[in-house]
């Protein structure tokens, strides 16, 4: 308890939670409010919610070619617009990631937590004036489950066998127990549609804060309020239009011209500049999101632990952090969690740059000649200098790296995945489980680490069905330490989501899930005239 | 010969060159008719008889005729081009998210996994009748998304052109008559100034001190069908001062220099030397022979302006042509990327037949082939 109070202040010191957002927070756990005041002394009075007003979003990462299906969307952009106009099932805690109520009331798993129970919320209508039934959050999940499906959420969904009604109530089964079946639900794609958006998948008919008043792919969406939401704590201005703006610098100088309230992706090569403007405000948050180095486990050089190990210890991560991220980001610690996923394991010693170290375990390796590292932009912004940097501190350990750009264009066909050593970028999953399970499972599909460890896998299978969460946490730790000490990736940096946002805009919440406050930044905020 | 902006338009030779096969087809030699047309014995005779009594309509004609073999061309190189692209359309559009299941089902629904002669054929099939088909992408309908995005950039074109062509060809006939003169150098050198910068720069300067700075002016200037005329108007005001930045300068050159040619070639002289007035002589016997290279450039600029603002579009957040191509082609969209990419062609071409036409009814010497 003292661990999240600690927290929360932390938070507060950062700037990134106002009063009101503490107390909530503090009074749910019992927090005395004397530490809030203290907090708060030199703040203004705690500010409620004011209702009303035009929000004008920038956003980067819309194209001409979005689709209006909820199962299709991969850019930045329809992530938001998904987010006003519908819900899924199960939504996240926007600070400790657990799994909160949302289209599903509450859930029950089976002792073995292969069958899941939900109960579906009573009483919420859609846009168009139907009532949700049951019968459309089964059909909504057996389209992202079906085949023939082009769903992002396909992957998720995979493990469910069995989708049926029991009565009013919709009950899962799946291939084998998850402990985190409700997180897996809470996908952006899994936006419950009228009779599982079947009948027209691009309606945009849901039952979120917002109705679409307009959408133009690549262009602009507007939206109005939904006057039927079935929830009051959100959706607090009148109407919201996000406008597409993939220029870096038109987002900013729209934002610091006030012509729009908040802007996405801001450059860290630019932030501190933006941060001069007074009337801007700079919005970063802690996040899932890596930028990596990976080495294929099974192919020669990288075979070979010890020359894994020496690339490793040849990093300097710090340096990458303040000279790539603008120092928006965290170190990492070559496994792909951090403190932001629920049972990270604490405690293990933070890797460092290590030339001695590092030289050590190369001759060790018998590794002679130049290793070839490709690389590009699009892995993620500043790969290539990102690059650059780790060859001048790999020569200090007497490692030559050469670096090879590579065309941005097909990178994630042709290098990506296919190339043994070479540059990637991985966004968060909800939980460890489906970090792992994507990526470093023997026989993923994007294991892009060919990290293939028999007892790792069977680890990763008894820890999904455990229920009892420190068990499961030692196994997480356990996992963690074969990825960080044998696996192929390096691990520099957890980036974080860096959005800028004018004076106006209140109540931003900080959320851990995803960037722009998971998404919901347009139904959470509202504008101080 | 001037040097071209470095983004601007590509400056062929202005006066004669591959987007001017006048002087081949139409001065030489009368007898012979065009390889392209027909070339039976019949109706061999029948073009030449044509081709003497009318050669306007024989130009537009055969010119006519040449495009669509020419559209045909650029159909089959984009598709291979597209093709020659590492990745296909599922691939790139699932991106670091592709599965491969999800891959397949998107090709065998498309019809990937098919030769690729079937497939083109197949959508020439479809697009000869006028049907180019729905976007691989978003489902849409492609000439329902043509039509509103070509409607935003001949609007962005069209004021850019009416600012810029009236202005560069006035600004180029203060240039003669001042010529080496205070006017000229200081219009020289400020479209110089304008042409060596590149279009990016100068929109950002102008968004920092009109939007930012002073706040006198609209950003973004995307438009949307809701926008009334005069709000359109002052949405694109920025982008519109751009294009006339961009390519004020190379028309106004080339005006200057087709009549200071001109003016100093030998009739002129000697018509001076007849006791003609000034007017008439430029009207009359200057004019007609400095308009072609001149009307090639704004044609070339012209063209411009509708498929080479993409930097601009993407700068000032503006929904036209460019930015949607480009969209279709990071996902190898086939079907749009086709249908604009024809869409431009068309452009192309039909700007150089009017450049072609235009020079003619100027100066008609050109239509009577000694």
């Amino acid at each position: 308890m003292s661990d999240y109070k600690d927290y929360l202040t932390r938070q507060v010191m950062l700037g990134k939670m106002n009063r009101r957002e503490f107390l909530g927070r503090a009074a749910a756990f019992g927090i005395a409010a004397s530490t809030a005041g203290t907090l708060f002394a030199t703040s203004a009075a705690a500010q409620e919610p004011k209702r009303g007003g035009h929000l004008k979003l920038g956003l980067e990462g819309a194209a001409a070619t979005d689709s209006k299906d909820p199962a299709k969307a991969l850019s930045q952009f329809m992530f938001v617009v998904g987010r006003n106009w519908g819900d899924m099932l199960v939504e996240t805690h926007p600070t400790t990631g657990a799994p909160v109520p949302a289209l599903a009331e509450s859930w029950e798993p089976s002792a073995d937590a292969a069958t899941w129970t939900f109960t579906i919320r009573k009483g919420v209508k859609f846009h168009d004036g139907k009532e949700l039934t049951v019968d459309d959050v089964i059909k909504t999940l057996q389209r992202h489950t079906d085949d023939k499906s082009e769903s992002g959420a396909l992957g998720v969904m995979k493990s469910i066998k069995e989708i049926k009604a029991d009565g009013d109530k919709l009950v899962l089964t799946l291939t084998e127990g998850n402990a985190d079946m409700p997180l897996l639900l809470s996908d952006y794609h899994l936006i419950i549609q009228p009779n599982g958006g079947l009948d027209n998948p691009d309606a945009m008919i849901g039952t979120g804060p917002y109705k679409v008043a307009s959408f133009e792919p690549g262009v602009r969406a507007t939206f109005e309020k939904n006057a039927d939401d079935w929830r009051t704590d959100r959706g607090y201005v009148d109407t919201i239009e996000l406008i597409a703006m993939n220029d870096a610098t038109a987002r900013i100088a729209a934002l610091s011209s006030g012509q729009v309230h908040y802007i996405n992706r801001v450059d860290p090569k630019t932030v501190n500049l933006l941060k001069r403007a007074p009337t801007v405000e700079i919005l970063n948050t802690s996040g899932r999101g890596h930028y990596v180095f990976i080495m294929h486990c099974n192919t020669a050089p990288f075979d070979n632990n010890d020359l894994r190990m020496a690339l490793k210890l040849a990093m300097d991560r710090e340096t990458l952090v303040q000279r790539i991220l603008g120092g928006y980001g965290k170190v990492g610690n070559d496994f792909p969690i951090n403190d932001t996923y629920a049972l990270f394991p604490e405690g293990i010693e933070q890797r460092t740059y290590d030339p001695d170290k590092a030289a050590f375990h190369y001759k060790k390796s018998g590794h002679s000649g130049p290793v070839l590292l490709r690389t590009s932009d699009v892995a993620f912004p500043g790969a290539v200098d990102a690059a650059v940097l780790y060859q001048e501190s790999a020569k200090k350990a007497g490692i030559e790296i050469e670096v090879k750009r590579e065309p941005g264009d097909g990178y994630w066909t042709n290098v990506w995945n296919v190339q043994p050593f070479s540059t990637s970028y991985w966004g968060g999953r909800p939980t460890q489980d489906q970090m792992y399970s994507t990526a470093y499972l023997s026989n993923a599909d994007w294991n892009d680490t060919r990290f293939q460890r028999e007892d790792f896998d069977k680890l990763l299978l008894e820890a999904r069905s455990e229920l009892d969460e420190a068990k499961r946490k030692e196994m997480y730790r356990t996992m963690a330490m074969m990825v960080r000490d044998e696996g192929g990736l390096i691990l520099p940096m957890f980036n974080d989501f860096v959005n800028a946002a004018t004076k106006q805009v209140k109540g931003y919440v900080h959320d851990i899930g995803n960037d722009m406050s998971n998404g919901y930044v347009a139904t959470r905020v509202w504008l101080d005239a | 010969m001037e040097s071209g902006p470095i983004t601007g338009p590509v400056l062929t030779d202005g006066t004669a060159g591959e987007t001017h096969p006048r002087p081949a087809d139409l001065s030489g030699v009368p007898a012979t008719p065009n390889p392209a047309a027909g070339t039976g014995a019949i109706g061999g005779t029948f073009w030449r008889r044509f081709v003497f009594r009318r050669p306007l309509a024989a130009l537009v004609l055969q010119r006519l005729g040449l495009s669509v073999g020419l559209l045909f061309a650029v159909s089959l190189m984009i598709f291979g081009g597209i093709e020659a692209l590492p990745g296909d359309f599922a691939t790139t559009y699932l991106g670091q998210s592709a599965t491969p299941q999800a891959v397949e089902n998107i090709r065998k629904d498309l019809g990937l996994d098919r030769p690729w002669s079937e497939r083109y054929l197949n959508w020439l099939g479809g697009a000869v009748q006028g049907d180019f088909g729905t976007s691989w992408a978003s489902k849409n309908s492609v000439s329902e998304q043509i039509g509103n995005r070509l409607g935003n950039s001949l609007f962005l074109a069209f004021f850019a052109a009416l600012i810029s062509v009236p202005l560069a060809v006035g600004l180029g006939m203060l240039a003669v008559q001042f010529r080496n003169r205070m006017p000229d150098k200081i219009i020289n050198v400020i479209s110089l100034a304008a042409i060596s910068l590149p279009e990016f720069f100068i929109g950002y300067l102008l968004i920092m001190f009109f939007a930012v700075k002073w706040g006198v002016a609209t950003f973004p200037a995307t438009v949307y069908d809701s926008m009334s005329f005069i709000e359109r108007l002052s949405a694109i005001a920025l982008p519109v001062a751009t294009l006339v930045l961009v390519v004020l300068a190379h028309m106004m050159r080339m005006t200057r220099a087709a009549i200071l040619n001109v003016m100093s070639s030998a009739y002129v002289e000697t018509a001076e030397l007849k006791g003609l007035g000034m007017f008439r002589i430029i009207a009359r016997h200057a004019a007609p022979n400095a308009v072609a290279p001149v009307i090639n450039v704004i044609a070339l600029n012209l063209a411009y302006l509708v498929v080479g603002v993409v930097v601009v579009e993407v700068v000032f957040v503006y929904p036209g042509m460019g930015q949607y191509m480009v969209d279709a082609v990071t996902v190898r969209d086939m079907p749009v990327v086709q249908a604009c990419g024809l869409i431009f062609a068309a452009f192309y071409i039909f700007l150089n037949m009017a450049a072609d036409i235009l020079a003619i009814l100027a100066n008609p010497r050109l239509r009577h082939p000694r």
